[in-house]
C-alpha cells in the first residue's frame, strides 16, 4: 500500500532583500503530526515536491507546547503557533507564511523585538526597591488573582498585532498585547503606585488612542486573554487620568502630585 | 576604581536572577541568549516552587525541606549549599511576590501552597500551572527595567561558541555568533556566568525546549571545565509522548489529587471510565502507601516501567498508563491546573477533565552539570561561574519536583555577587589582555564554521541527531546495563566519525539555522560520551541511576561525585567525596 502523504506549501525568502518564492513539499503522514515536525522532516530531506534540492526552512521555535510564543506564523492564512497546529485538523494543502507585520529575517522567521521595546517604553514592571529580604509582598484576594492571572499568561507571540488594522507602517500603535500588560501592572498593588507613568506613556505616540476597536486581537489570542476588555479598561483609565489632570491643573503640580501619590489609580 | 565587566550567558531564571543581582550592585552586564530571554525554557516549568513557609499548620521547616531534598537525592548532593537554598527559599518567594508573580491565593489573601513529590508537606507555591512562565516573566520585567536604565545590554539571537582563555587559562571573555548575520565575535569580560540550562536534545524525545542542547556546557567541558555527575538523568514519570517533543504533565496534577492506574486485566479494551473501581490497579498507591502517587520521580518512573515492560499491563497496545483527574472538581482543576490541562487538550484532543490522560515517562532534567565549588557557583576555571540546571550542585542523584525553579534562582543569586567580587579583585582586568588572545579564539571558531560550510560529506545532521537520541534514550535513561552502555559508547564513537563527514544543506551566511544546529550537535555527541562513561563506571543504583545488575546503593564505593575532564579528545573520570557533614546517609525507602 502506498503511504499517505500530504502537501505543505511554504513561502520562502532567503533574506529581506531576496526574491519571494513558494515551494511545495510532500510530507509523509503520521497521526498527531504538528507543523514543527513537518519542518523537521524537510530539514532532514530538503527536497521540494518536484525533486529539487533546497535549504531547510528557517523558523523560530522553542518550547513546542505553546508557552514561549516563538513559533507564531501564518498557517493557512491564520496567525497561530506552529507547535499546536496539528496536521490532522488543518485543511490540505497546508500553507505556511511568515507573519507580515514584523520585519522578515528569513523564510518563516521574523523579528518581533519591537514588542519587547514597547514593553520597555510602557514601563511594564513592578518597581521593587531591591532583591534584598525585606519582607512579604502585598496581599491579594483570590478574586483579584483570578483577574490578573490570565493577563500574565501573554506569550508575546504577536498574533494580536498581526491581525490589527492599526498595526501598519503608518502608526506606531503598540497593540493589544502591550496594552493588556499595562492593565496588568496598573492592577498590581505596588505597580499601581506608578500607574501614572504608564498612562502617560499610553497617551503618547502609538498609545491607546490608536486602537479603533476592530476587536480582531481577541479572536487570535492563543491564551484567550480578554484583550478587548483590557483595551477598554486602559481607555477608561487614560480618560480619567486626562480629566483629572485637566481639573487639577489650576491647583499646581504639587497638590496634584500629592493627590496622585495618595490615591494612585483605582481600577 | 575600574568598573568590572561581566557577561551572563543564558536568560532563563538563573541567568536573569544573576543579571539582576549584578546590575543591582551597579556593575554593567552583557546578557547573551539564543532566544529572546522571555522565551527561555524556564517558561515550561508548570507545578511550582518549593519553600517551607509553613502556612498550613503542618510544622514544616527549612530543615525538613533540606532533609527531603537530600533524601530525595539519595545523599549524593553536597549538603551545605542545599541547606542554604532551603533556608533562603521563603525569602525568595517573598521577593517573587513583590515582583508581581500572580501566585494563587488563599481566602485570606496569602500565598497558597500545594503538595509535590517526595514530601508530605504542602510546600509548593504556584501560579496556576504555569509557575515557571510567571517567574520568568517577573525576572524578565526587572531586567527590562535595568535595561531601560542602561545597566544591562542584551544580545538576543546570539549563540555562545567558546570562552576566551589567556595563557594562564583564566577566562577573559567569550566568543559568540550572531544568529542573523552569522558573524563570529569576541566579547571581553572579567567574569562570565553560564546559565545555559538543560541538555534534553541529546535524548531528542524530551520535555525540554529546542534550545536545551547542552552545547555550551560541552564547549566549556572541552575547554577545561569539569562536568560532574553527568550520569544522573531524570526521567519524568508523566508526559505525553510525541515525535517532536514529549509534553510534560506536571507532578502538580498528582499533587492536587490525580491518581495513576492501569486496568487490572492486561489488554482490557473497555473505555477507562467504564472500568469499575475494583478492577483498577492504582499501583503507586498500593506499592507506596505512605507517599502514594507522590513518590519521587525516579521511583514513579521505574514503577511505570515495571507495569508496562515487566508486567505487560500497559494500556492496550500502548506504552502508557492512566493519569486520572476525572474524580476531581472541575472548578478546582480550572483554577489550579488549567495551563497543563490546556496543553493536553490541544495536543491530544480529549478533555482530561472528562477522560483520564494517557501518559508515559520522558527524559526531563539533568541533575549533573558543570562542576562548581561548594560556595560561590565557581567552576574550576578562574572567571567561569555557572548556575541553574547547567550545573550539578543541588539535586544529588534525583531532583525533587518544584526544587528546580528554586535552585535556579538561588544559584543565580549567589553567582552574580560572586562574579562581581572576583572581577573587582582581579589584579589585571580583561582590558590588559593582548588582542591576539581574542583574535586567536575568534579565528579558531570562524575556521570551525568555515570548514563545516565548505566540506562535502555524505551525512545529514538531522539523521545523526535521530540516532543519537534513540541510543541515549534506550540505554542511558531508566534502565542501565553495562553491556548496553559499552555498546552506546561504541555507537557514539561511530557518530563522531560520521559527524566529521557531515554535509550542510545550507551553506549561506544569513540566519543559517543548519550551521547553528550542526555546531550544537557536535558538542552534544561529546557530552553524551561523558554522560555514558559516568553511567558505565558507576556500578550501583542511586536515585535516577538504576542498574539491575547492581540493584543496591553502595556508599562504601560510590558515595562520591563523578568529575569528568577532557583533554585533547580524551575523557577522563575522577571522583571527589560528597560533603555529608549535616545529615548522615540512611537508606532511602518511600
Amino acid at each position: 500500500m502506498a503511504e499517505t502523504t500530504f502537501i505543505v506549501k511554504i513561502k520562502r525568502q532567503a533574506a529581506p532583500d531576496e526574491a519571494v518564492r513558494w515551494q511545495e513539499f510532500e510530507i509523509r503522514y503520521r497521526p498527531h503530526l504538528n507543523i514543527i515536525t513537518c519542518l523537521r522532516d524537510i530539514a532532514e530531506k530538503p527536497v521540494t515536491r518536484d525533486g529539487n534540492g533546497t535549504t531547510p526552512v528557517a523558523y523560530d521555535a522553542n518550547c513546542l507546547e505553546e508557552v514561549c510564543g516563538a513559533c507564531a506564523m501564518l498557517i493557512n492564512g491564520y496567525p497561530r503557533q506552529a507547535c499546536s497546529a496539528l496536521v490532522d485538523n488543518l485543511e490540505k494543502p497546508i500553507r505556511l507564511e511568515p507573519l507580515t507585520k514584523f520585519p522578515l529575517i528569513r523564510d518563516l522567521q521574523v523579528d518581533r523585538s519591537i514588542m519587547f521595546e514597547n514593553l520597555k517604553r510602557m514601563q511594564c514592571w513592578v518597581p521593587i526597591d531591591g532583591t534584598y529580604a525585606i519582607g512579604p509582598g502585598p496581599r491579594m484576594s483570590p478574586a483579584e488573582q483570578e483577574i490578573v492571572y490570565p493577563m500574565s499568561r501573554c506569550i508575546t507571540c504577536g498574533n494580536c498585532l498581526e491581525v490589527c488594522p492599526k498595526v501598519n507602517g503608518r502608526t506606531q500603535f503598540v497593540g493589544a498585547a502591550i496594552i493588556s500588560q499595562v492593565r496588568l501592572f496598573n492592577m498590581h498593588p505596588t505597580g499601581k503606585m506608578h500607574a501614572r507613568e504608564r498612562l502617560e506613556a499610553m497617551m503618547g505616540p502609538g498609545g491607546i488612542q490608536d486602537c479603533d476597536n476592530a476587536q480582531n486581537c481577541v479572536k487570535v489570542c492563543p491564551k484567550n486573554i480578554p484583550l478587548t476588555e483590557s483595551n477598554n479598561e486602559i481607555n477608561r483609565q487614560v480618560l480619567k487620568h486626562a480629566i483629572w489632570d485637566w481639573l487639577n491643573w489650576s491647583e499646581g503640580p504639587t497638590k496634584r502630585d500629592e493627590e496622585w501619590k495618595r490615591t494612585g489609580i483605582q481600577r | 576604581m575600574r568598573e568590572p565587566k561581566i557577561i551572563v550567558v543564558g536568560g532563563g531564571l538563573a541567568g536573569l536572577m544573576a543579571t539582576i543581582r549584578i546590575a543591582e550592585s551597579g556593575v554593567p552586564v552583557e546578557l547573551f541568549s539564543i532566544v529572546p530571554v522571555k522565551r527561555s525554557h524556564s517558561v515550561c516549568a508548570q507545578g511550582g516552587i518549593n519553600a517551607a513557609k509553613n502556612l498550613k499548620g503542618e510544622g514544616d521547616s527549612a530543615w525538613i525541606h533540606f532533609d527531603d531534598t537530600i533524601y530525595g537525592g539519595d545523599f549524593l548532593a553536597n549538603q551545605p549549599l542545599v541547606k542554604g537554598m532551603c533556608e533562603a527559599a521563603p525569602a525568595i518567594i517573598d521577593l517573587l511576590d513583590r515582583m508581581g508573580v500572580t501566585f494563587n491565593r488563599t481566602p485570606e489573601g496569602l500565598l497558597d501552597f500545594r503538595r509535590f513529590g517526595g514530601t508530605l508537606y504542602h510546600r509548593t507555591a504556584f501560579a496556576g500551572a504555569t509557575t515557571g512562565q510567571q517567574l520568568l516573566y517577573a525576572l524578565d520585567e526587572q531586567v527590562r527595567r535595568f535595561e531601560s536604565e542602561d545597566k544591562v545590554k542584551k544580545f538576543e539571537a546570539w549563540t555562545f561558541l567558546s570562552v576566551v582563555l589567556d595563557e594562564k587559562k583564566i577566562c577573559r571573555g567569550i566568543c559568540a555568533m550572531d544568529l542573523k548575520t552569522m558573524q563570529v565575535r569576541t566579547f571581553p569580560a572579567d567574569a562570565v556566568i553560564f546559565c545555559t540550562g538543560g541538555i534534553g536534545a541529546i535524548f531528542r524525545q524530551t520535555t525540554n525546549s529546542v534550545v536545551c542542547t547542552g552545547s555550551a556546557q560541552s564547549a566549556l567541558f572541552q575547554q577545561g571545565v569539569y562536568y560532574a555527575n553527568g550520569e544522573f538523568i531524570q526521567v519524568h514519570p508523566t508526559a505525553i509522548p510525541g515525535e517532536d517533543k514529549c509534553r510534560l504533565m506536571s507532578e502538580s496534577l498528582r499533587g492536587e489529587g490525580g491518581r495513576v492506574w492501569v486496568p487490572k486485566k492486561a489488554g482490557d479494551t473497555r473505555p477507562a471510565r467504564s472500568i469499575p473501581e475494583n478492577e483498577r490497579f492504582y499501583f503507586l498507591e498500593e506499592w507506596y502507601p505512605k507517599y502514594g502517587n507522590l513518590v519521587p520521580r525516579d521511583v514513579a518512573t521505574r514503577a511505570i516501567y515495571k507495569i508496562v515492560f515487566e508486567q505487560k499491563m500497559g494500556l492496550s497496545g500502548l506504552n502508557a498508563v492512566y493519569l486520572d483527574l476525572t474524580h476531581l472538581p472541575r472548578e478546582m482543576l480550572d483554577r489550579k491546573l488549567e495551563g497543563v490541562l490546556e496543553i493536553y487538550q490541544k495536543f491530544v484532543g480529549t478533555d482530561p477533565r472528562e477522560e483520564p490522560m494517557k501518559v508515559f515517562p520522558a527524559m526531563h532534567y539533568t541533575m549533573g552539570g558543570l562542576w562548581v565549588d561548594n560556595e560561590h557557583q565557581a567552576t574550576n576555571v578562574p572567571g567561569i561561574y555557572a548556575a541553574g540546571e547547567c550545573e550539578y550542585q543541588y539535586h544529588g542523584a534525583n531532583r525533587l519536583g518544584a526544587n528546580s525553579l528554586l535552585s535556579c534562582i538561588y544559584g543565580g543569586m549567589l553567582a552574580g555577587p560572586a562574579a562581581v567580587k572576583y572581577a573587582r579583585n582581579l589584579e589585571k582586568g580583561c582590558e590588559s589582555v593582548p588582542s591576539p588572545v581574542y583574535d586567536a579564539e575568534r579565528s579558531r571558531q570562524q575556521e570551525a564554521n568555515d570548514s563545516l560550510l565548505h566540506q562535502q560529506g555524505s551525512e545529514n545532521p538531522m539523521t545523526i541527531w535521530k540516532e543519537l537520541g534513540e541510543w541515549m534514550t534506550e540505554h542511558v535513561t531508566v534502565i542501565r546495563l553495562n553491556a548496553n552502555l559499552q555498546k552506546t559508547l561504541n555507537k557514539l564513537d561511530e557518530l563522531s566519525d560520521r559527524f566529521a563527514h557531515v554535509n550542510l544543506a545550507d551553506r549561506t551566511q544569513w540566519a543559517n539555522q543548519t550551521l547553528q544546529f550542526t555546531r550544537e550537535l557536535g558538542n552534544m555527541i561529546v557530552l553524551s560520551k561523558a554522560i555514558t562513561m559516568g553511567a558505565l563506571a558507576r556500578n550501583e543504583t542511586r536515585g535516577a541511576h538504576y542498574k539491575p545488575e547492581f540493584p543496591e546503593r553502595d556508599d562504601k564505593n560510590w558515595l562520591k561525585t563523578t568529575k569528568a575532564s577532557y583533554d585533547s579528545g580524551r575523557i577522563k573520570l575522577e571522583y571527589e567525596p560528597v560533603d555529608i557533614s549535616l545529615i548522615p546517609p540512611r537508606s532511602r525507602k518511600y
